[in-house]
C-alpha cells in the first residue's frame, strides 16, 4: 500500500539511474542516516557505542571492501585480516613517523599501502581460481602475521609488534570519546559505502560482475581479466586498509598484530556470505549479525542458565558459544543460502503487493 | 653434509604427518566437492575423545593394560567420528547440495567452530597425553658413513611407518573394494554415478567416516608427540598448502606435497631463517605452494581445469 512506485515517474536518465529509483527508499535511507548521526547518539550510551556501534561500523566498512572483491568480483580471499592489519601498521607508521600528520591522511594512506600489498597478493589470481586462490591469499596473512611481529621496523622497535597511538584529532576536533569516535566512523562508512555502491554500478563494477560469473566468457567479449581482477584487488584492499586502520586508531587505540589473525579474515568472509554475496547493504546486515550475535550469546547463556537453575563455568559458556555460534552459521546457509540481503529484497517485494495481492 | 641429511629426513617425517591431515582434505574433496576446512578441528576432536577414553576406560572398566585400553580407546574414538560423519551428512550437507564452493566452505567453518565447542565442551580444554607407547629415544644412523651419524627420531620413523601403514591400507579399500569403486565414481562424476544407482548420501557418510579416521590417526600421532590441546586445530592451516601444492584432487598429490612441504619448510628455516629473523616456516610453505601454483594453476597432480564458455 505504501511501497509503490506507482506515479513516480522519470522524466531524465539521471532520475532514472539513481541509487534509489523509488521514493520510498530514498526517504527512507535519508531517516536512517539522519537516525544514525542525530537520533543514536542521544539514545545509545557509552558501553553500547564501545561494544557494538564502534566495531560494527568498522568491520561494515571491511566487509564492503571484501564484498567487492569476493561477491562482485568473485575472487575467495582469506586475506583480508592482512590487508588490515597492512592498513592499520601503514597508517601508524606515517602518523608517528611524519611530523604534524593529519589523522584522515594518515588513515588514507594506511589505504594506499593496502592497496599496493593488495595488488601484489592479487597477482596470483591472474592464473590461480576458485578455492586455490582462496588458499594462495592465506600467503599473505601469515606472511603479514609473521612481518608486523619479526621487522622492528614497522613497529617502531616495539617488542612482540604492539603499537599505540594517542590524541586523534580530524579538522581540529578530537576523536576521544566513544561519541565523537562513532560519529567519525560512521561519516567514513557513509561516504565509503556511497562510492562502492557508485562504483559497483559503473563500468568497472560490472567487469568484475562479469568476470565474477565466467570469466573467459568475460574474456571472449573484450574485458581485461588483468585490469579487472587487479583493479578489484586494489580498491577491496584500500577499503580493507582504511577499515583496518580505523580498527587500529579508533577502535583499540593500542594494538599487536594478532588483532588481525587469519579468524579476522574468516570473519569478514563470514560477515560477506551471511550477509549476502555481491550487495552492499549484504554487508551490514553480516557485520551487524556478526558483531551483536557473540555479545547477545554471551548475555543470554547465563541467564539461562540461571533459569534452568544451572551454574555455568566461563570455560563452558564460552564453549558453548563456539558451538551455537557455528551452529547458526550452519543454519543460517542452509536456510538462506543466498545470505539476509536476500531475504531483504524478497521482503520487499512483498511489500510492494501488500495487501493486495491481486 | 650429515647435518644437511638430519634436517631433509626431519622435514620428510614432518611432511608425512602433514599428508596425513591433507589427506583427509583430498578424500572429502574428491567424493563431495566439499573444501572441508573442519578438518583440523576434526583431527582435534578424534584425539581429545581418543586420550580422554585411554584416561577413562582404565577407571570404568579396571583394565590394567595399556596397549588394551588404547586400543578400545582407539575404537571407541573412531565410533565417535562415524557418528560426527553421520551427523555431518544428514544435518548439514544434504541441506546444501549443489551450493557455491564458497558456502560450503563457510558451512565447514560452521562445523568446525561447533566441534571445537563440542570437543572441548564433552571432553575438556585442558592439555591431554596420548601415550601409545611410543619410544622416545633418538637413535644415530649412518655412524659408519658420517662421523657421529644421523640423528633420527625413533618416534617419528614410527610415525611415517604408521603413515605409510594407512596410505597403503586407503588405496587397497580405493582401489580393490566395492565401496572405494564407488567412492571413485562418485568422485569422477557425481551424477553419472548417481544414474547407475550408487546413493550419494551413503557415500558422503562413508567419505567423512574414512576422514574422520585419518584424522583419528593422524590427532593420535601428532598428539602424542605434541600433546592433545587446542592448537592442535590449527594443524588444518599448516596442510592447506600441501593439498594445494599436491591437487585438491590427488590422493598421491597430498603425499608427495606433504614431503615437499615438509622438507621445504625445514631446510628454510634452517638455512634462511637465521637471516630474516626465523620463524618463516608457516609462510615459507605457503609461498612455495604458490610459487608452484603459478605454473600449475592446479596443484602438481591436480586434475587439469578446463574452462568453456
Amino acid at each position: 500500500m505504501f511501497y509503490r512506485e506507482n506515479g513516480q515517474f522519470k522524466t531524465t536518465y539521471a532520475a532514472d539511474q539513481q541509487i534509489f529509483a523509488i521514493a520510498q527508499d530514498r526517504w527512507a535511507i535519508l531517516a536512517l542516516i539522519a537516525f544514525a548521526f542525530i537520533g543514536v547518539p542521544m539514545l545509545a550510551d557509552e558501553y553500547l557505542f564501545r561494544a557494538i556501534f564502534i566495531p560494527f561500523l568498522i568491520l561494515a566498512l571491511a566487509a564492503v571492501g571484501v564484498n567487492i572483491l569476493v561477491g562482485y568480483c568473485g575472487q575467495i580471499s582469506l586475506g583480508s585480516g592482512a590487508f588490515m592489519a597492512v592498513g592499520a601498521y601503514a597508517a601508524y607508521n606515517t602518523f608517528v613517523r611524519i611530523e604534524g600528520m593529519p589523522l584522515l591522511l594518515a588513515l588514507l594512506s594506511g589505504g594506499f599501502f593496502a592497496t599496493l600489498v593488495g595488488i601484489f597478493f592479487g597477482i596470483p589470481s591472474l592464473r590461480v581460481k576458485g578455492l586455490y586462490l582462496a588458499v594462495a591469499t592465506l600467503a599473505a596473512q601469515f606472511f603479514c602475521d609473521w612481518a608486523f611481529l619479526r621487522i622492528g621496523w614497522f613497529t617502531h622497535g616495539n617488542p612482540s609488534g604492539s603499537v599505540s597511538v594517542s590524541n586523534l584529532q580530524v579538522f581540529g576536533l578530537p576523536v576521544e570519546s566513544p561519541l565523537q569516535k562513532y560519529l567519525f566512523c560512521l561519516a567514513l562508512l557513509v561516504l565509503f559505502a556511497l562510492l562502492a555502491k557508485n562504483l559497483v554500478r559503473s563500468a568497472i563494477g560490472r567487469e568484475w560482475m562479469a568476470i565474477r560469473d565466467m570469466d573467459v566468457a568475460a574474456a571472449v567479449i573484450g574485458i581485461r581479466p588483468m585490469y579487472a581482477k587487479l583493479s578489484a584487488f586494489a580498491v577491496s584492499s584500500f577499503i580493507i586498509g582504511v577499515a583496518g586502520a580505523l580498527w587500529g586508531f579508533v577502535h583499540l587505540g593500542a594494538w599487536e598484530p594478532a588483532a588481525f589473525s587469519v579468524d579476522r579474515s574468516f570473519q569478514l568472509l563470514f560477515m560477506v556470505i551471511i550477509g549476502g554475496l555481491g550487495s552492499i547493504m549484504g554487508s551490514f546486515f553480516g557485520a551487524a549479525f556478526i558483531v551483536v550475535l557473540p555479545i547477545v550469546l554471551n548475555q543470554l547463556l547465563p541467564a539461562l542458565g540461571s533459569l534452568v537453575g544451572v551454574e555455568i563455568s566461563t570455560a563452558a559458556i564460552s564453549h558453548t558459544e563456539f558451538m551455537v555460534f557455528g551452529a547458526l552459521i550452519v543454519w543460517f546457509l542452509i536456510v538462506e543460502p543466498h545470505g539476509l540481503a536476500k531475504l531483504w529484497s524478497i521482503g520487499k517485494q512483498k511489500l510492494r503487493l501488500w495487501p493486495f495481492p491481486h | 653434509m650429515a647435518f644437511f641429511l638430519e634436517t631433509l629426513l626431519n622435514g620428510l617425517m614432518a611432511g608425512m604427518l602433514y599428508s596425513l591431515v591433507a589427506l583427509g582434505f583430498v578424500l572429502i574433496f574428491k567424493a563431495s566437492g566439499v573444501f572441508n576446512f573442519a578438518q583440523g578441528a576434526m583431527v582435534l576432536f578424534a584425539a581429545l575423545a581418543m586420550a580422554r577414553f585411554a584416561e577413562w576406560i582404565p577407571q570404568w572398566t579396571g583394565i590394567e593394560s595399556r596397549w588394551l585400553a588404547n586400543t578400545v580407546a582407539f575404537v571407541l574414538a573412531g565410533a565417535v567420528m562415524f557418528v560426527v560423519a553421520w551427523l555431518v551428512e544428514r544435518l548439514v550437507l544434504r541441506h546444501l547440495v549443489n551450493q557455491e564452493a564458497a558456502t560450503l566452505l563457510m558451512a565447514t567453518l560452521g562445523i568446525t567452530y561447533f566441534m571445537e565447542g563440542l570437543g572441548q565442551t564433552l571432553f575438556g580444554s585442558d592439555i591431554y597425553k596420548i601415550d601409545i607407547g611410543m619410544p622416545k629415544e633418538p637413535i644415530f644412523a649412518f655412524e659408519s658413513v658420517f662421523e657421529g651419524g644421523i640423528l633420527i627420531n625413533q618416534e617419528d620413523l614410527i610415525a611415517a611407518a604408521i603413515a605409510a601403514v594407512l596410505v597403503a591400507g586407503l588405496s587397497v579399500f580405493f582401489q580393490k573394494t566395492a565401496t572405494g569403486r564407488a567412492l571413485r565414481a562418485v568422485a569422477d562424476d557425481h551424477q553419472a554415478a548417481q544414474s547407475i544407482g550408487i546413493p550419494l548420501n551413503r557415500i558422503w557418510v562413508i567419505v567423512w567416516c574414512v576422514a574422520g579416521v585419518v584424522a583419528l590417526v593422524a590427532g593420535m600421532i601428532w598428539g602424542s608427540k605434541l600433546g592433545v590441546q587446542f592448537s592442535l586445530a590449527t594443524v588444518a592451516l599448516r596442510a592447506l598448502p600441501v593439498i594445494i601444492l599436491g591437487g585438491l584432487t590427488s590422493v598421491p598429490g597430498a603425499i608427495i606435497g606433504g614431503l615437499i612441504i615438509g622438507v621445504g619448510e625445514k631446510l628454510s628455516e634452517v638455512y634462511l631463517g637465521p637471516f630474516v629473523g626465523g620463524g618463516i616456516e608457516i609462510w615459507f610453505a605457503y609461498m612455495l605452494a604458490l610459487v608452484f601454483l603459478l605454473f600449475r594453476p592446479q596443484g602438481l597432480f591436480g586434475e587439469k581445469i578446463i574452462d568453456r564458455v
